[in-house]
């Protein structure tokens, strides 16, 4: 069952409270999104860590239900 | 590391080659999108590397992503380091960080065409 742009982003804030979130759905099947997210938790981490804490606060939807979520993480400052 | 077997298989490969992108499909019949894309950002850097076909090994499909703790496929490794899925090697690529990761890792590069 495909997710809905709402879905992903209310996930993401509930491990992420304070992130900035922006989700496109890139091809109107629920399951190819792109998705960037702005936030202070991500300081001082790799990419590899924030984009493991967005797929964290996914509860292991990523891969599965949904198929891609291009991802761009950051902090505050750099955006 | 753990006495699991499909562990084990992964950890060698990745040892035994200095640059592994386990991915879906072949270097040259890569059969997902995010994994021609890794294809085409190594071999625009003229990149050497071992391409881990997982549609072929549904244990490494699966035991891959308990090995970096990522939940998709393409995973780039470079001398036994997890760089990233898809969107990490090309917002590397794109921002020429790729290129320095390469460097510094004393992984040749070779632009196949140099501006």
């Amino acid at each position: 069952m495909p997710m809905d742009a709402g879905t992903i982003e209310s996930m993401i804030k509930e491990s992420l409270p304070d992130a900035e979130v922006t989700i496109q759905d890139l091809a109107g099947d629920g399951d190819h999104y792109s998705a960037l997210v702005v936030s202070r938790a991500f300081a001082g981490k790799t990419r590899v860590q924030q984009h493991q804490m967005v797929y964290q606060a996914l509860e292991g939807r990523m891969g599965g239900e949904l198929h891609a979520l291009a991802l761009q993480t950051s902090t505050p400052k750099e955006a | 590391m753990s006495e699991n077997p499909v562990l084990e298989r992964i950890k060698g490969e990745v040892d035994e080659n200095e640059v592994v992108l386990f991915m879906k499909g072949t270097p040259v019949f890569p059969q997902c999108g995010f994994s021609s894309v890794c294809v085409q950002v190594l071999s625009n850097l003229g990149i050497s590397f071992k391409g881990v076909n997982v549609l072929e090994d549904g244990e490494v499909r699966e035991g891959i992503k308990a090995y970096s703790n990522w939940p998709t496929i393409p995973q780039l490794y470079v001398k036994g380091e997890f760089v990233g899925g898809c969107d990490i090697v090309r917002e590397m690529y794109e921002s020429g960080e790729l290129i320095e990761y390469f460097n510094t890792n004393g992984i040749n590069v070779e632009l196949a065409n140099p501006e």
